[in-house]
């Protein structure tokens, strides 16, 4: 007979005394290979006001489109030091912040490619269970043919992509209600 | 590349939907807009591996963490993570989290008028064994006022973080404590309709892993998410 898995809990606004001692916005040390890239953003609701008490999780392959893990049988170069995992608590003004390299690409469904992207978890006070969406980059050719931006109505599309403000620096935010509300996903 | 087995969808009713107004914090973060189904993929069934230069054998005592011994009463609170195919899920980070006995978290937010213990800080980590098993050394927490609506308390509870071998199996839950009166009035422990899910929340009285004249023990297994079986088990 399976099991059922438990139920979800929210995190909660103490978050930061268990999750803090791995808060991790550098990803990729020197000699990781890829294109480097910051990424920062902030988290609103539906009043637009902070969200000063999230944990943002990312987690990527490296530059070859392979992940670090046991999971991924992909005969692509591993790269010790880069794992792929972030984690970003918060501040004040509901900002998180990442320093990491462009992810390659990865398989999708059937034979196909996936676009470049990053999938974010999201952890809060009032959130019964995680938010999973993804960040894409802009300018990408791939987006056009990702298996899974095409499950996303073409007018809510962007609200995944990154915004370049910079060199090699995007800007990405997250609304968790009303205009411009954030796709997220039912995983 | 062959397509990846993905997770099985949770059961319906074991799982909370976003908004759930009687939390009030629910009503402004929930999506408003629909969620789009998200297949899995290579990106969902996988995840990071931690290893044992992060986590030490001493992260797992809440009650050695500094010079003076805490106050309150030591428990020992241990489990197994399984996931729904009764599969051990081993060598996964698990992250606790939790206030002092008197109900006070070591915050900057938390203002409830509770004494902080300089000897806790309350948090711990484990990462779980090769049969899927945990075990921690802590304090009973308090109960504790919030101010979701008149006079609510939550009761004793300690926060759990818990990875996976994908991504889509991280879970962010709580345990509870057999026999505590102010379960059926929080609204978190609510959430759920099916009482059996909400059950499984509560932690055991477990009688094997006290430690005579020092700790009594409480149990609380985990379940993640299982995958599908895999298509050539599923004929229909
Ligand atoms: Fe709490």
């Amino acid at each position: 007979m399976s099991l059922r898995a438990s139920t979800s809990q929210t995190i909660g606004p103490y978050l930061r005394i268990g999750l803090e001692w791995m808060q991790i916005e550098e990803l990729a040390p020197r000699g990781v290979a890829g294109e480097r890239v910051t990424i920062r953003g902030r988290i609103v609701d539906s009043d637009g006001r902070p969200v000063n008490d999230a944990a943002l999780e990312i987690w990527q392959a490296n530059s070859h489109g392979r992940y670090a893990s046991p999971e991924d049988k992909q005969a692509k170069p591993l790269e010790p030091a880069f794992r792929g995992y972030g984690r970003s608590l918060t501040d004040d003004e509901g900002a998180f912040r990442f320093s990491t390299i462009k992810p390659g690409r990865v398989p999708g469904p059937g034979e196909s490619f996936q676009a470049p992207h990053l999938s974010v978890t999201i952890f809060m006070r009032g959130l019964l269970k995680q938010l999973m969406t993804r960040m894409y980059f802009p300018g990408d050719p791939a987006n056009a043919t990702d298996p899974v931006l095409a499950l996303v109505p073409a007018e809510r599309r962007a609200t995944l992509i990154g915004r370049q403000v910079g060199e090699g620096a995007l800007e990405w935010n997250i609304i968790l209600q009303g205009k411009g509300e954030t796709v997220f996903f039912d995983f | 590349m062959p397509s990846v087995t993905p997770y099985r969808r949770p059961y319906w009713d074991t799982q909370p939907e976003y908004l759930f107004p009687k939390y009030a914090s629910t009503v402004k973060r929930a999506p408003t807009q629909p969620l789009v189904v998200l297949p899995h993929t290579l990106s969902e069934v996988t995840a990071p591996v931690f290893g044992y230069d992060e986590v030490k054998p001493g992260d797992s005592d809440l009650t050695k963490q500094h010079k003076g011994e805490p106050v309150g009463e030591r428990i020992v609170v241990s489990g197994r993570v399984l996931d729904e195919n009764s599969r051990p899920v081993p060598n996964i980070l698990v992250e606790i989290w939790q206030a002092n006995a008197a109900g006070r978290y070591n915050h900057r937010v938390d203002q409830h008028d509770a004494p902080l213990d300089p000897n806790f800080t309350g948090a711990g980590r484990f990462l779980t064994d090769k049969d899927g098993r945990y075990r921690f050394m802590t304090i009973r927490p308090g109960e504790y006022p919030w101010r979701n609506h008149y006079n609510a308390w939550r009761p004793a509870h300690i926060h759990f973080s818990l990875f996976g071998q994908g991504i889509v199996q991280r879970l962010v839950t709580q345990m509870y404590f057999p026999g505590d009166p102010l379960l059926d009035y929080d609204p978190m422990f609510t959430c759920v309709a099916d009482e059996s899910a909400r059950n499984r929340l509560i932690s055991i009285f477990d009688w094997e892993n006290t430690i005579p004249e020092y700790a009594l023990a409480y149990r609380f297994d985990i379940v993640l998410r299982g995958r599908e079986q895999m298509p050539t088990e599923n004929v229909r």
